[in-house]
């Protein structure tokens, strides 16, 4: 495997979908290429920051907004 | 009778919260199907942050992601009784949220870019010039500081790309999922996740490397 194909293959080695003879032929390669390592690392680390990124506090109006047209909703659906 | 929901959410040790979390949702969506609307209620105040954040960041739009988001639960409220319970009722909102949020994106950015033509080429993905990001930017970063950080690489993404990482990697849809809320296939959402991985990195890359100035 050369640096090409573990760009090509870099998704679903993150991803868990490689089948066993193309991880371990990719993990092979990370043990020697410093830079496709760095790659490797540094785009885990982009999907988990953003993953684990909390989600932002929903401002006081517009979340009463949302629970008003809500309670309309099911004022309608119950005449 | 208004029932108190949180009694559901009572943690149990002997199970994973994730499991429990399920559980509750299924008989929250339930008992909102059968009429119970202090139910769906729950299920809206379990979820509205997450769907702000998603509408949010398809749309990349204040205005336009609260219309998206609240429309998102109006719709799916009305739609409760066509939920099969073939996924999770949150992957379900979420489409549907996807879909809100989309229309709006390309109403406003009808000549900037269309979801449904390909964009892939053959170009040279092999990164250049990388640079150790040194140990963890999570310690070096405040919450906030990380925060706008992430906010303003995403936004520089192009949204054919930011759509598919968005529900892919933060709402964590399937590649099918995500194929059939974008209307795109297979093979094209993983095209483009690849490269937004890639270019989020890149962005990434000038707060993180080692030595540069935040």
């Amino acid at each position: 495997m050369n640096c090409q194909n573990v760009i090509q293959e870099l998704s679903n080695f993150i991803d868990g979908e490689l089948d066993a003879a193309s991880k371990q032929d990719l993990e092979g390669h990370l043990k020697d290429c410093t830079e496709c390592k760095l790659v490797v690392d540094q785009t885990k680390k982009t999907v988990r920051l953003f993953c684990d990124s909390e989600p932002i506090e929903l401002p006081g109006e517009v979340r009463n907004r949302l629970h008003e047209a809500l309670r309309r909703k099911f004022k309608e659906a119950t005449h | 009778m208004l029932r108190s929901w949180n009694s559901l959410s009572t943690p149990n040790p002997h199970r994973l919260a994730s499991a429990v979390a399920r559980e509750d949702e299924h008989l929250l969506v339930a008992a909102a199907k059968s009429g119970d609307a202090s139910a769906f209620e729950e299920l809206v105040s379990r979820y509205e942050r997450k769907i702000f954040r998603l509408t949010m960041n398809i749309t990349r739009n204040r205005e336009d992601a609260e219309d998206a988001m609240q429309d998102a639960f109006l719709k799916s409220y009305s739609h409760l009784k066509t939920f099969q319970g073939d996924s999770r009722f949150y992957t379900w909102l979420v489409r549907i949220a996807a879909n809100e949020a989309l229309m709006r994106l390309r109403k406003r950015r009808p000549n900037q870019f269309s979801l449904d033509e390909p964009i892939e080429g053959d170009e040279d993905l092999m990164p250049r010039e990388l640079q150790d990001w040194g140990p963890g930017p999570e310690q070096r970063f405040a919450q906030t500081e990380m925060h706008e950080i992430l906010s303003s690489v995403i936004d520089e993404l192009e949204p054919e790309y930011r759509t598919v990482f968005v529900l892919r990697d933060i709402e964590e849809l399937s590649t099918e999922e995500t194929a059939d809320a974008v209307g795109i296939s297979v093979p094209a959402v993983k095209s483009r996740l690849l490269r937004a991985r890639l270019k989020l990195r890149q962005k990434l890359d000038r707060y993180f490397k080692q030595g540069a100035t935040n």
